[in-house]
Order: structure tokens, then C-alpha cells, then sequence
């Protein structure tokens, strides 16, 4: 692989939740344009990297640090991280009543345009920019006027995680489970709406239990983590031999290649 | 309970002088309400109902009865109350009908005393026939005191495009009673949407005691919005009954944002088959104020849908009590009732009191009900921030949010303009 530029730098990160520590002393380097997909069982700290990325409050940092394009990206606040370009899409987006997706769409656009010196939209121009991202990604405005994520279905929930993305056009995307939930069709939308936003400039980690969103998302790297430590490394191989071998193999004695 | 006598005795002066040209009929209807409210007094906190509501402000304040306004205010005084200047208009300076700044039409869109002088048939068959007095003094006081107040009527298979506005200002200048009195009658088929709106013109200290009656007609449809903005320092108790035929549909839409006490009674009655009622509320406090927001369901018969929401957004040392009752009759099978009561508190020291209460007599029925008491959800709030909101903004955001969902569901664009501002506002303040 082609040396780029280093986007996000994470070294010996220990976190623990409600004092239980998960992660273990991770270590993680990602260049610009690259996508590394984080696989792992169930609770060995996938979502957890993904959360204390994004800056979520209830996660302590213990030791460790995170250079993300190089600032200490641990000192931003959660607004700070995602107008200097870091995007979650949540496993589970939150319902957020009385809100239409288009009028929060527009308040998070305008907060990350400030932070760049662009000027803020007005619903009219928004309209046009919405447009346009909607028209990349093949997907119609039908969630646009409906209050953010109520009442929407799996599918829907993770489209708009997706659609936001496009939107406010991050340098770094943590994708957490998103393929979680969704069926063979859903899975293939939101793949292929990933791939369109596919760039040299912007990065994506790719946090999955399941190889098969990896089946459309081509990885340049796969990542393992286990028990709060990345237990291997390598390369998109890696992931088709934990579909066929499971992740028990890697536990015990593992080698960190 | 000297009070209770002071207002019989200032009821009986009244009666004898100042409202002694009544009809027969309307002057029995006034005696069966002063004597039902001397029965009962006013309510205390012993009683069910009233709980969590001290009515004590009122019971021991001393409020004279309301005399005509020295100074007809302008049409730019009320302008800011008003939500277009088209379509018909009714408008009450403590509780004084004012002609002058009103768009009546004929009989069917009066002053209520107007129309008992010249229809009174109109007034007769249902004055007082669907807020019930019983249990309910203020209403009872209200029904005694009887005189005017809106009197809407759209006759059968009528659409009146335009909204009705009936503006009810508080002059707040002297500490004064009112007790407008409503009746809306929509005939079979009709269609009419009505904005009812208390207000003041000056944050005085004043009591509005009201009550409006709804009768809605075979296969007609009522957007029905009420809007209580009083002084921040006025009382404000009212009633509000609908009452409703088979086949037709009840939009009931109530905000309080205003009062340092309130009391709202809420009645709903599907008497027909296959009614359908939404009943939308929002309340939005702050400083001390307490508003009381009292709902009756009365699912009396079969095959109807009623959808009850209401919010409660409370700052400071504010408080907000929601009572949800829904009643299911005998034999009203198929019923389907959804009832919710939400409330954001924003202050550790606001207080919200939530009690559904249902009582389901037909079995083959669904009745669900759900209430939240709380902060902001911590969880939304990372949602926002991480989207790059900033951490004061995403919690404005969400306690909009909070608000704009019951606002939504108005469809009158001006009126939910107008509130969406007053909302704006009150959290600019914050």
C-alpha cells in the first residue's frame, strides 16, 4: 500500500465505562483516504473505540492518546471533533422529536460551514446542497420532512446516518455496526452509498462484527480486537478467514502480527 | 368561606340590576349555577381533582366583577394578538364584547348576548347542555354569571375557510373577574376551525374564569385551538367541552404558556359511532408559575379514535400537573385509544405530576398510555454535539423540539407561526 499522509494516530489507548476497563492499551494508524475495518466478538471494545472517538462523555480515558490530523483530538469536546471533521454514524441513531431531519441536517451543516469560514445556508440553499448529496447517493427525500429518526425503520435509521455523512462531508468516518440489523438489500444501499463518498482525502473505520459488509466495502486494512486489545492485523484476507474460522482461534495465545 | 358569600352576594346585586332583562330560560340557567357553586364552595387540595392545585390565590384574592373598559384599545393595540386581518373575528375587552374591532357574521358568528336577544332558539337547546357543573364550582360560577361571550354557528355542510378568531383581553388594569361564556355549534357536515385566545394588554394581576362549550354534528369537523397567553401574574380557570356525533372529527389543540395559576378542565365526548378526536397540548412554564391541565375522554360509543398528547416543558421553580382520564362505556367495542403525557423538566427545582387515568368498562378495546417525567435525554444531546452543535444550542434544540412536536400538529400556518415565535422567545430567554 501506498505510504499517504497519517490522519488519525491512536497509541496505547486504555478506557474504562462506569470503571470498568475496556479498552487495554489500543494502538491504531490510519492514513487519509484509507478504510480500516475493526472486527472483533461481542464486547471486546469495537463500540467503545468508536464512542470515545466521536468524544462520547461517559467514557473515561485511563492513559494513552489519539492525534487525529495532528491536534490532541482527546482535548475537543464532541462539537470541536465533529466540525474538525469526525463523523460517528451511531449504532443506534437517536429519535429526536419535533425536529424534522431537514431542520437538523441544516443546523449541523451550518455549525461545521462556521468552523470551515463558509458561510451558513438558509433553508433555500440547503435545499439545493441536500439535493445534490441525495442525487450522489441515489436516494430520494422522502425522510427529509419526517422528525429525525422516529418512527423510522432499521433500514431508514441507518440510511440517514449514511445521508448525514454525505452531508457534512468528514475527513474521518467511524462507521459502528452499521451494517448490524439491516437486510442483504439495506446492506447493499448503504454500501454502495459509502463507496460514492469514497475518497483520497477522507478516511473510514469500519467497526463490524460480520465480514459481509466488508463483501462491498473493500477495506485496505482489518483490524482485530479482542478483549480490549487489537489481537491482529492485516489485510482484506483477514476478514474472510475470521468468516471461516470464527474469532476463538484469535484468543487464546494470539499473535499480533 | 366568606369569599363564596362576597361572590353570591355580588351575583344576587348583579342579577337584580344589571342583568335582570334575561330571558326566563337564561335566568334559571344563572340560578342553578349560583346555587350549585354555593353547595359546593371552592375546591381544596382534600379532593381528587385538585390534588396537586391550590386554588388559594383565588379563594382568598378579591376580585370585583368586571366593568366596561374606560378605553376601547385600537386595532394596532391588539394587533399583535391577532393572527390575520381577514375572516371573522370576535373580540372581548374584560370580557366586554367590542364591536368596534370585531368582524361578526349575521347570527352565526356573535356575541353570544347579541344572539339570545335575536335567536334565542340558537343559544336555548344548548347552552349549558355539555359542561357538565356537578363536581365543577368554577364552572358552576361561570354558569351564574353568565352574560357573553362567542357565540359561533356554521350551518350543515359549511366550510368556513378561514380560521375564527375570539380574542379574550385582560385590560390588567383593575383586579377584575371575568367569566366569558362560548358556544360553538357545527352543524352536521360543516367544517370551521376556531382560535380562542386569552391575552393581556397590561401583566396586571386579574381572573379569568371561562368556560366554552363545542358541539360538533354528525360527519363535521372542528380544528378547535385554544391559547391561553394570560399576564404572568393573572389567574386563569376555564372549561372547555366538546361534544361530538357519529362520523365526525374533533382537532382539539390547547397551549398554556401564560398565568402564575391555571386550572384548564378538558372534556371530550364521542357520543356517535365512529368519532374521531385528537387532543394536542402543550405547556410551557417558568419562574413559579403552576398550570393544572384536566382531561376527560368519554369514549360513549363504538368504533371511535381518540389520540391524546400533551407536553410539559418546565424551567425554574415551575410546575405542571396533567391528569389523563379516559373513560370507555359499556358496549363502546372497538375503541381505540392512545394517550401520552411527556414532561421536560429543565431546572431541578420544576416539578411535574403526571396521572393517567383510565377506566375501561367494554372489553374488545385498545387503550394504551405512557408519561415521561425528566431532563433532556443525555443521549440526544451527544447525538447533536456530535453532529457538531454546540452543547447550548443542541439542549435549545431539543426543548424546542419538545414544543415544535406539539405545535406540528396545528394546521392553522399563521397561528403556528405566531406560537412557534412565542416559543422562540421564551427559550432566547433562557
Amino acid at each position: 500500500m501506498a505510504k499517504t499522509k497519517a490522519l488519525l494516530e491512536v497509541t496505547g489507548l486504555r478506557v474504562a465505562v462506569a470503571g470498568n476497563e475496556i479498552l487495554k492499551g489500543v494502538d491504531l494508524a490510519m492514513g487519509e483516504g484509507e478504510v480500516h475495518a475493526i472486527m472483533g466478538p461481542n464486547g471486546s471494545g469495537k463500540s467503545t473505540l468508536a464512542q470515545v472517538l466521536a468524544g462520547h462523555p461517559a467514557y473515561a480515558v485511563l492513559a494513552g492518546t489519539v492525534r487525529y490530523d495532528g491536534k490532541d483530538l482527546l482535548e475537543l469536546d464532541p462539537e470541536e471533533r465533529a466540525r474538525a471533521g469526525v463523523f460517528l454514524a451511531f449504532q443506534y441513531p437517536v429519535e429526536i422529536r419535533g425536529i424534522t431531519n431537514s431542520y437538523f441536517l441544516r443546523a449541523a451543516l451550518n455549525a461545521v460551514r462556521k468552523n470551515r469560514g463558509q458561510p451558513e445556508l438558509d433553508p433555500i440553499d440547503f435545499l439545493q446542497v441536500l439535493e445534490e448529496k441525495l442525487k450522489a447517493i441515489g436516494w430520494d427525500d422522502s425522510m427529509m420532512n419526517r422528525p429525525v429518526n422516529e418512527g423510522f425503520s432499521g433500514g431508514e435509521k441507518k440510511r440517514n446516518e449514511i445521508l448525514q455523512l454525505a452531508v457534512l462531508e468528514p475527513r474521518l468516518a467511524i462507521l459502528d455496526e452499521t451494517d448490524s440489523g439491516l437486510d442483504i438489500d439495506a446492506l447493499k444501499t448503504v454500501a454502495e452509498a459509502v463507496n460514492q463518498l469514497r475518497n483520497a482525502e477522507r478516511s473510514f473505520l469500519i467497526v463490524t462484527h460480520y465480514q459481509r459488509l466488508l463483501n462491498y466495502i473493500k477495506p485496505d486494512m482489518v483490524h482485530v480486537l479482542a478483549d480490549g486489545r487489537m489481537v491482529r492485523s492485516g489485510g482484506p484476507e483477514l476478514a474472510l478467514e475470521l468468516e471461516a474460522r470464527g474469532y476463538d482461534w484469535l484468543r487464546d495465545g494470539a499473535m499480533v502480527s | 368561606m366568606a369569599h363564596v358569600e362576597q361572590l353570591v352576594g355580588s351575583y344576587r346585586a348583579w342579577a337584580s340590576n344589571g342583568a335582570s332583562g334575561a330571558p326566563a330560560w337564561l335566568k334559571d340557567l344563572r340560578e342553578g349555577g349560583i346555587a350549585r357553586f354555593h353547595d359546593l364552595g371552592f375546591p381544596n387540595m382534600k379532593q381528587e381533582a385538585w390534588r396537586f392545585t391550590s386554588i388559594a390565590p383565588i379563594a382568598e384574592g378579591s376580585f370585583e366583577l368586571a366593568k366596561p373598559p374606560m378605553r376601547v384599545p385600537t386595532l394596532d393595540d391588539i394587533r399583535p394578538f391577532l393572527l390575520l386581518e381577514a375572516g371573522y373575528r370576535l373580540v372581548f375587552v374584560d370580557g366586554f364584547f367590542q364591536p368596534s374591532l370585531s368582524t361578526p357574521f349575521f347570527d352565526d358568528v356573535q356575541s353570544l348576548a347579541h344572539v339570545v336577544r335575536h335567536r334565542p332558539d340558537l343559544v336555548q337547546q344548548h347552552l349549558g347542555k355539555y359542561a357538565a357543573t356537578d363536581e365543577r364550582p368554577f364552572a358552576a360560577l361561570n354558569t351564574a354569571f353568565v352574560s357573553d361571550g362567542a357565540f359561533v354557528h356554521v350551518p350543515a355542510q359549511t366550510s368556513i375557510p378561514e380560521p375564527i378568531q375570539l380574542l379574550f383581553l385582560a385590560t390588567g388594569e383593575q383586579p377584575v373577574v371575568t367569566h366569558p361564556r362560548n358556544l360553538v355549534v357545527i352543524d352536521r357536515a360543516a367544517r370551521a376551525s376556531v382560535v380562542e385566545t386569552y391575552a393581556a394588554l397590561r401583566a396586571g394581576a386579574y381572573w379569568t374564569n371561562s368556560v366554552t362549550e363545542v358541539v360538533v354534528g354528525e360527519g363535521a369537523r372542528v380544528d378547535y385551538h385554544r391559547v391561553q397567553r394570560e399576564s404572568a401574574r393573572g389567574y386563569h380557570v376555564a372549561a372547555t367541552q366538546t361534544h361530538q356525533d357519529r362520523d365526525s372529527m374533533v382537532n382539539l389543540h390547547i397551549v398554556a404558556f401564560g398565568a402564575a395559576l391555571s386550572r384548564h378542565d378538558i372534556g371530550a365526548v364521542l357520543a356517535g359511532p365512529a368519532g374521531k378526536l385528537i387532543l394536542n397540548g402543550l405547556y410551557l412554564l417558568a419562574a413559579q408559575q403552576h398550570a393544572d391541565h384536566h382531561t376527560t375522554i368519554d369514549h360513549a360509543a363504538d368504533h371511535c379514535e381518540s389520540h391524546e398528547y400533551f407536553n410539559g416543558v418546565l424551567d425554574d421553580k415551575s410546575r405542571g400537573v396533567f391528569t389523563g382520564r379516559i373513560i370507555v362505556r359499556p358496549g363502546a367495542q372497538k375503541t381505540d385509544s392512545k394517550q401520552t403525557n411527556n414532561n421536560l423538566l429543565l431546572s431541578t427545582d420544576a416539578h411535574a405530576d403526571s396521572q393517567p387515568q383510565l377506566e375501561i368498562y367494554a372489553d374488545d378495546v385498545k387503550c394504551t398510555h405512557g408519561s415521561t417525567v425528566g431532563p433532556l435525554d443525555p443521549r440526544a444531546l451527544f447525538y447533536l454535539r456530535s453532529r457538531g452543535v454546540s452543547e447550548a444550542e443542541a439542549r435549545r434544540l431539543l426543548t424546542y423540539g419538545f414544543a415544535a412536536e406539539i405545535l406540528g400538529r396545528m394546521e392553522v400556518a399563521p397561528l403556528r407561526a405566531q406560537l412557534d415565535a412565542i416559543v422562540r422567545g421564551r427559550l432566547a430567554e433562557q
